[in-house]
C-alpha cells in the first residue's frame, strides 16, 4: 500500500479554547475533615500544577498521621451518630442531590479536571464528568433497595472505608468509590492522588453544599505516606484502592491478618484482538480509542494489539494513517484528541519504555505532529514487530504506546492475550458472533469488549483477574464489597 | 463453435473479475459513534470562514421537480454563478443538477462560467425501466450537453442479490456517458443496512463510478453522516489499494451551514485535504447555498441578515 492520503493543513482548524473564566480555583485548599476545610495539623502544604503549562494552580494541605486519625474518628462518629441510623431513603436523597449538583456544575468540573490532569476537555466534558454524575445517580437508587440487591440475606454496612484513588480519572474514581460506599451506609475517608487533588476538593464543596452530615465524607490530600497512614489506621474497616499493582501488593501485605477487607483495582495490559473477518475501519477506531483515550493513562487501555496475519498489513497501514489525524496539544482546546501527560514523573516512565522498546528490537512509529514547548507531551506511538517476551509487551506503560503483534490462529491469540500477569480487560473484533462467544469464554480478563472498547456504565461491573486485582466496582456487584452479610 | 468459445472466455473473465470481490463488513454501532465524534469538532473564526467558502464551491445546485420550467432552471443557473453579488469575491457553486429535458437550457445559461451541468438519468429516481431506455436517456443527456451524469442503481436487483446485473448496468451506463463523469446514486435510504451501503459502494466503484452519491433526495432518509462515512471508507480503501480517487456526493437533507461543516470535517479527517475540492466532493442540495451565505455575512458583519436579503434560487 504505497498510496498515502494527504493530511496537510490546507484547512487548519482555528484554536477553539474552552473558557476557564467561570471556574473558581482557590489559591489554597485545606483538608475536608468533619464537614469543614481546615489546614493540616503540621501546616504542611504542596502545590498542584497544570501538566500542559507547568503553571501552579493551587496549594493544598498535606495530611499527616494526626490528620488521618482525626478523619477516621470523624468518619466513625458520623457512622455511629448520623449516617448508619439514618433511614436508607434519606441517604439516597443525599446521593441524588450530589449527582444533580455535579451535573449543574459539570462545566466547572470539566475545566478543573482538564487543567489539573491534562486530559482533553472533550473527554472530561463528555465522559469523566457525566459518568461521575451517573454513578451517584445509579447508587442513589440502590440506597433504599439493598434488600432487593441481596434477597434473603441481611446486610449491614461495614463502617468506615479508607479509599485511595489514582490520577487518571480523578473525579470519576472518587465517584466510583464514594457512591456505593455511602449507598450501603458506610462513611468514607478518601485520599485523592497527589498530582490531581482539585476535582476531589471541588466534590468536597458539593458535599458541603449538599448538606451531608459532618464527617460522612472526609477528603485528605497528600502523598503515598498519607495513603499508608490511612491503610494502616486500625479504625477503618475496609480499604478500596485503585492504582498500581506494586502499591496494591503493599496494601495487601499491610492489612493481612487484620479485620480489614479490601478491593483492589490495579494495573492491566489488555490485548485488543483483531480477527481477519473484523470490520477493519471500525476496528482501527477501536484500537485508537483503546490506547490513546486519556493519553493511555487507563488501567484497562488496549495497550497490546494482536492482529491476525492476513489483515495485519492493512490494519497497520490504516493505523499509521489515522495517527496523522490525531490532534495532540492544548487540552483546553475543544478539538484536541490527545492532551498532556499527567506529570513529569510519568513522562519519564513512558520515555524510558520508548527507549527500551527500541533496544528490545521493536520498530517505533510516531506521527510528525508538533508539540507545545512547555508541559509534558508524548506523541502517540506504535511499536511494530513486538514479541511476547519484550518488556513493552509484558509491562504496563500507562501512556500512549501500543505494542503490535500478529497471530495466526485464534488459539494462539488467546494464549498470547492471557500470557501476562494482568487480567483486567480485553477487546475482540470480529463479524462473527460465535467467535465472540468462544473468545470471551477463554480470555482471562474481567472486562471483555466485543467490537467496541472503553465503554463504561455505572450499571456494569468492572474489575480484574490475576494481578489486576479483585472485587468489582459498578453495578450490583459494586455494592457487595461495601456490606457485611450477617 | 467459435461463438461458444468466445462466450466461455468472457465468462471466465467475468469470474476472475469478481473473484477478489468480497463484501467488507461494517459495524453500525462503531460507524455511528465515529460519525458523532465529527459533530463535536469546534470550527471557529478563519477555519469556519474557509469552510463556508469551500462548501459553497462544492454545491451541486439542484432542481428535480415535475413542475420545473425553463424559467425556473434559468433562474437557478443565474443564481449558481451569482450567489450574492452584493458580497464580491464569492466562489460559484460547482454544478447545476437538472432533469435531461432541462439540460439544453442549463447548458446555455452557464456558458462562460466554470459551472458544470449535471443531468440525472436512468429513469431517475426509481430506476424502474429497461436498460435500453436508460442507456438512451444517458446518451441524450450527454448529447444535450451534460458534463456529468447522475444515475441510479437498480435497488430491486441489488436487494435480490443480483450483484452482477447491477455491476454490468453501471458499467454500461458508464460507456454511454462517453467520457463524461458518472455519479452513481446508491439510494441508501432503500438499502436497509450499512453493510449493503458498503457493498453497493464497492460495486459502483468497481463498475466505473467517478463519484458515488447517497441519495436521489426523493426518499427519506437521504444523506446521513454514518452512511456518508461508510461510503468515504469505501473510497479510502479503494484509493489505498489502487491510487485511484473516487468522488463523493452526499445529497438530500444537508440544508444548513453547520451540517455542511460537519460533513467537511468528516471528509477532511477521513480522506485528507485532496478531497476538499469539487473534482472529488459535492453537496447535492437546493437550499444549502443561502444558509451558507447568511453565515458568511454574519461572520463578516457580526449580525444575521434577514432572509429577505438573499435571493431565492
Amino acid at each position: 500500500m504505497e498510496h498515502k492520503l494527504n493530511y496537510n493543513d490546507l484547512w487548519a482548524y482555528a484554536p477553539a479554547p474552552e473558557d476557564s473564566g467561570h471556574v473558581n480555583i482557590r489559591d489554597r485548599y485545606g483538608l475536608f475533615l468533619n464537614g469543614r476545610f481546615q489546614d493540616a495539623d503540621s501546616g504542611k502544604t504542596f502545590e498542584t500544577h497544570n501538566p500542559a503549562t507547568e503553571v501552579r494552580l493551587s496549594e493544598v494541605a498535606f495530611a499527616g498521621e494526626t490528620d488521618v486519625d482525626a478523619a477516621v474518628k470523624a468518619a466513625r462518629n458520623a457512622f455511629d451518630k448520623s449516617w448508619n441510623p439514618m433511614p436508607p431513603a434519606d441517604r439516597g436523597k443525599y446521593l441524588f442531590r450530589i449527582a444533580r449538583m455535579i451535573q449543574e456544575r459539570s462545566r466547572e468540573f470539566a475545566v478543573a479536571e482538564t487543567l489539573d490532569g491534562g486530559k482533553p476537555i472533550k473527554e472530561s466534558r463528555d465522559i469523566d464528568i457525566p459518568l461521575a454524575a451517573a454513578h451517584f445517580f445509579y447508587y442513589a437508587g440502590w440506597a433504599d433497595k439493598l434488600e432487593h440487591a441481596f434477597p434473603t440475606r441481611a446486610v449491614t454496612p461495614m463502617g468506615v472505608a479508607g479509599q485511595i484513588i489514582p490520577w487518571n480519572f480523578p473525579l470519576l474514581m472518587a465517584a466510583w468509590k464514594i457512591a456505593p460506599a455511602l449507598a450501603c451506609g458506610n462513611t468514607v475517608v478518601l485520599k485523592p492522588a497527589e498530582a490531581t487533588p482539585l476535582t476531589a476538593l471541588k466534590l468536597a464543596e458539593v458535599i458541603q453544599d449538599a448538606g451531608l452530615p459532618d464527617g460522612v465524607v472526609n477528603i485528605l490530600t497528600g502523598d503515598g505516606s498519607t495513603g499508608a497512614a490511612l491503610v494502616n489506621h486500625p479504625g477503618i474497616d475496609k480499604v478500596a484502592f485503585t492504582g498500581s499493582t506494586a502499591v496494591g501488593k503493599l496494601i495487601q501485605n499491610s492489612i493481612a491478618g487484620s479485620h480489614k477487607k479490601a478491593t483492589l483495582e490495579l494495573g492491566g495490559k489488555a490485548a485488543n484482538i483483531i480477527l481477519d473477518d473484523a470490520p477493519l475501519n471500525q476496528a482501527v477506531e477501536g484500537i485508537i480509542n483503546g490506547i490513546f483515550f486519556n493519553q493511555g493513562h487507563v488501567c484497562c487501555a488496549g495497550s497490546r494489539l494482536l492482529v491476525q496475519e492476513g489483515v495485519a498489513d492493512e490494519v497497520i497501514a490504516k493505523l499509521k494513517d489515522r495517527l496523522e489525524t490525531l490532534r495532540v496539544g492544548d487540552p483546553m482546546d475543544k478539538n484536541t484528541d490527545i492532551g498532556a501527560i499527567n506529570s513529569r514523573e510519568q513522562l519519564n516512565t513512558i520515555e524510558g519504555y520508548l527507549k527500551l522498546g527500541q533496544e528490545e528490537g521493536a520498530q517505533i512509529h510516531q506521527p510528525e505532529c508538533s508539540l507545545p514547548e512547555k508541559g509534558y507531551w508524548c506523541r502517540p506511538t506504535l511499536f511494530l514487530n513486538a514479541t511476547q517476551s519484550h518488556r513493552i509487551v509484558q509491562e504496563e506503560i500507562f501512556g500512549p504506546v501500543l505494542a503490535i503483534q500478529t497471530f495466526r490462529s485464534v488459539d494462539e491469540a488467546i494464549e498470547m492475550a492471557n500470557n501476562t500477569p494482568y487480567g483486567l480487560s480485553a477487546g475482540i473484533w470480529t463479524d462473527k458472533g460465535s467467535r465472540i462467544f468462544n473468545l470471551t469464554r477463554r480470555l482471562r480478563a474481567g472486562v471483555v469488549w466485543a467490537n467496541t472498547y472503553n465503554q463504561f456504565d455505572p450499571t456494569s461491573p468492572f474489575g480484574g483477574y490475576k494481578e489486576s486485582g479483585f472485587g468489582r466496582e459498578g453495578g450490583l456487584h459494586g455494592l457487595e464489597p461495601y456490606v457485611n452479610f450477617d | 463453435m467459435p461463438l461458444l468459445l468466445l462466450l466461455q472466455a468472457l465468462e471466465i473473465m467475468m469470474i476472475t473479475a469478481m473473484a477478489d470481490f468480497k463484501p467488507i463488513p461494517v459495524d453500525q454501532v462503531g460507524v455511528e459513534e465515529r460519525a458523532a465524534k465529527f459533530r463535536t469538532r469546534s470550527i471557529k473564526k478563519e477555519a469556519k470562514m474557509q469552510a463556508l467558502r469551500m462548501a459553497l464551491n462544492l454545491i451541486d445546485l439542484t432542481t428535480l421537480e415535475g413542475r420545473d420550467t425553463e424559467g425556473k432552471v434559468r433562474q437557478m443557473c443565474y443564481k449558481a454563478a451569482h450567489l450574492h453579488d452584493e458580497f464580491p469575491g464569492l466562489p460559484t457553486v460547482a454544478a447545476v443538477c437538472v432533469y435531461p429535458s432541462m439540460v439544453p437550457v442549463a447548458r446555455r445559461e452557464v456558458e462562460g462560467t466554470e459551472i458544470r451541468v449535471a443531468s440525472v438519468a436512468t429513469a431517475f429516481p426509481s430506476g424502474q425501466s429497461d436498460l435500453k431506455l436508460k442507456l438512451d436517456e444517458t446518451r441524450i443527456a450527454v448529447e444535450n450537453g451534460a458534463d456529468e451524469v447522475d444515475m441510479v442503481i437498480s435497488r430491486g436487483a441489488f436487494l435480490r442479490g443480483e450483484l452482477d446485473y447491477v455491476h454490468d448496468e453501471i458499467a454500461a451506463v458508464k460507456g454511454a456517458c462517453q467520457g463524461r463523469a458518472l455519479k452513481v446514486i446508491l439510494e441508501t435510504g432503500e438499502l436497509c443496512t450499512l453493510d449493503n451501503v458498503r457493498l453497493a459502494s464497492d460495486l459502483g466503484i468497481r463498475a466505473g463510478a467517478d463519484f458515488i452519491k447517497t441519495s436521489t433526495g426523493k426518499i427519506s432518509p437521504a444523506a446521513t453522516m454514518p452512511v456518508t462515512l461508510v461510503m468515504l471508507e469505501a473510497i479510502k480503501d479503494h484509493y489505498l489499494k489502487t491510487g485511484r480517487k473516487i468522488g463523493m456526493k452526499p445529497a438530500g437533507g444537508i440544508s444548513n451551514a453547520k451540517t455542511a461543516i460537519q460533513y467537511l470535517v468528516m471528509l477532511h479527517e477521513t480522506l485528507g485535504s485532496d478531497w476538499l475540492d469539487n473534482s472529488l466532493f459535492r453537496f447535492g442540495a437546493s437550499s444549502l447555498a443561502n444558509n451558507i451565505l447568511m453565515q458568511i455575512l454574519k461572520q463578516d458583519t457580526g449580525n444575521y441578515q434577514s432572509p429577505d436579503y438573499f435571493s431565492i434560487g
